[in-house]
């Protein structure tokens, strides 16, 4: 149980139980689907970016408990930052839940350290990569739906 | 080796009782752990274990008999060959079919859907043509007829199921016209474990002369299967499903279909005489066996079916029911729980939902005890969307599982609530 209460953490249980920013962004000017198809997972993330910096973002869909609160704190860790920031953030995030015994950047990282449990379950690590692949495509403006195989 | 049969016979010797334990001796990866606790695998229907006897025969192939088949004039290619196609005499006896040279050696249930797909289809299938196919199969048997849909220009029509899991057969019958030229129909669901009425299927289709492929891959590790009494046209097995080893299955067909059906793959092995004018081709089975094949697997999966000979049909079935009966009522105990898939004929498979938990949460959590289920969509995506959740934690039963592991399960699952809250 030790390593699942690593996993599901209390911020992680709340975030799935009431996600953030899980909404529309009416007059989001970027958008990308990501799917899990080994799962099932489906996010849709929408972001209203000007002069480089991040408005407002949401996002909706459905997926297990890793996946959800990774968007909802994903969300509001973003909300407010440049796009560059955001990417930085993403590149930190990978680190802590793929890289061997490697150090993340927990300061950087904010709540979203509380995911960092996620690296000793290898097959959940595309859960919580889901969610960061999917607002970099919407970033990018991506011409393919992110799918996680 | 309490019940080895050395001598395959298409009638088994029924056990006085169904002696769970000393099945259970002849698996070693039962006795292995997982996560420091005795391993559960309850998810049979995504691959079986093999039996030591399983083991053996392969073993003994590559220690003794190895050589390529059908070719050398010496005495090891005599053995091997004979080996070969002594697993396929026994392969036909285990589905009752009428002749050896029914049964071709594949990869797999989804090599044999494919080659019916691309070697019937294509030439059957022409603009306008309907294949009918039921809402719960396996996207094996989907995907193969949208390709060969797509180059010919027919289209997929699918027979729907009902909330508890059951195909409406009314709805079947009135789907059945003059434009369906090919049923496909999975026997046994591997998402939802309903047992569908295929043989009452089958007989509809032919009303209307409708050939019917039987996607058999969840349906043999369970029950006798008859492709005779069927009278299907096609029957898929898959062999790593029924304790075989991996990358081996039979592809059932009638001997008047498959003697028209051009060849599937081209090489050696599947020729009668090749010059670049014109090349002739061999006859049954060894048309659509080119190349050299799994002849370890073939052989892996006769000793499979010797294996299934040794126990009793009636005896399996039996305790597979009692072991649904329980994770029935052990998990339907649990608050918030659903089991989707309630079909009144039903195969030992349990799928089910927890309310506020995604599968895969569940999955992990009952991973932490040792127990082994599958979560996700099980490759059939429109039954989750039929049933409206995006994906369902599976408990999938064989004969060597027991109450004790079901019990193992259903605390599992408990757990999940008390991470969860």
């Amino acid at each position: 149980m030790a390593d699942l209460r690593e996993l599901y953490q209390q911020v992680i249980l709340d975030h799935n139980r009431s996600p953030r920013n899980f909404k529309e962004v009416p007059d989001a000017n970027h958008s990308a689907e990501g799917t899990n198809p080994l799962c099932g997972d489906k996010i849709t993330v929408h972001v209203k970016v000007a002069d480089g910096v991040i408005e407002d973002v949401g996002f909706q869909g459905s997926g297990c408990a890793i996946s959800q609160a990774t968007a909802s704190l994903m969300t509001s860790a973003v909300k407010g930052k440049t796009t560059e920031e955001a990417e930085r953030l993403f590149q930190a995030f990978h680190q802590m839940v793929t890289a061997p015994g490697g150090a993340a950047d927990t300061k950087l990282l904010g709540k979203l350290a509380a995911l960092s449990g996620v690296k000793q379950f290898p097959a959940r690590v595309k859960c919580a990569n889901l969610p960061w692949h999917t607002l970099h495509a919407a970033l990018t403006d991506a011409a393919e739906p992110v799918s996680t195989e | 080796m309490a019940h080895q049969a050395s001598t395959p016979t298409p009638t088994p010797t029924a056990r006085p009782k169904f002696d769970v334990q000393s099945v259970r001796a002849d698996f070693p990866l039962l006795r292995e752990q997982s996560r420091g606790k005795p391993l559960v695998y309850l998810d049979n229907a995504a691959t079986s274990q093999k039996p030591q006897a399983v083991m053996d025969a392969l073993q003994r192939y590559y220690t003794q008999q190895n050589a390529n088949i059908h070719r050398g004039v010496y005495q090891l290619s005599e053995e091997s060959t004979a080996a070969y196609e002594g697993a396929r005499a026994n392969l036909q006896r285990f589905i009752n079919a009428a002749q050896p040279h029914e049964v071709i050696f594949v990869r797999g249930a989804t090599e044999a859907i494919n080659l019916v797909a691309q070697s019937y289809g294509r030439g059957a299938l022409g603009p306008g043509d309907e294949i009918l196919l039921s809402q719960m199969e396996h996207h094996s048997n989907i995907v193969p007829w949208q390709l060969v849909a797509e180059m010919t220009g027919a289209k997929v029509k699918v027979i729907p199921m009902t909330d508890e899991g059951e195909l409406v057969l009314d709805e079947y019958e009135r789907l059945l016209c003059t434009d369906t030229k090919m049923v496909g129909l999975v026997h046994v669901s591997n998402a939802l474990g309903t047992v569908n009425p295929v043989k009452e299927m089958i007989a509809l289709a032919h009303d209307h002369g409708v050939p019917v492929l039987v996607d058999g891959a969840q349906a043999a590790p369970h029950q006798p299967v008859d492709v005779q009494d069927l009278d299907c046209e096609f029957y898929a097995v898959s062999g790593h499903k029924m304790f075989g080893p991996t990358g081996i299955g039979i592809l059932y067909g009638k001997t008047e279909l498959l003697d028209a059906m051009p060849p599937y793959q081209g090489g050696g092995e599947m020729i009668r005489s090749v010059c670049f004018d014109k090349t002739t081709f061999a006859p049954l089975p060894a048309k659509f066996e080119a190349g050299t094949p799994n002849i370890a697997g073939a052989i892996g999966l006769g000793a499979a079916v010797d294996y299934l000979n040794g126990l009793s049909w009636d005896a399996i079935h039996e305790h597979e029911m009692d072991l649904l009966r329980h994770a029935t009522e052990s998990l339907e105990s649990i608050p918030g729980l659903h089991i989707l898939g309630q079909a009144t004929n039903k195969a030992s498979v349990v799928s089910f939902v927890l309310d506020g938990v995604h599968a895969h949460d569940i999955g992990t959590i009952v991973d932490q005890e040792g127990v082994a289920i599958r979560t996700g969509h099980h490759c059939t995506q429109p039954v989750m969307e039929r049933l409206g959740v995006p994906a369902t934690a599976r408990a999938s039963f064989a004969f060597y599982n027991t109450r004790y592991e079901v019990n193992a399960l259903a605390w599992a699952v408990t757990k999940v609530r008390e991470v969860f809250g």
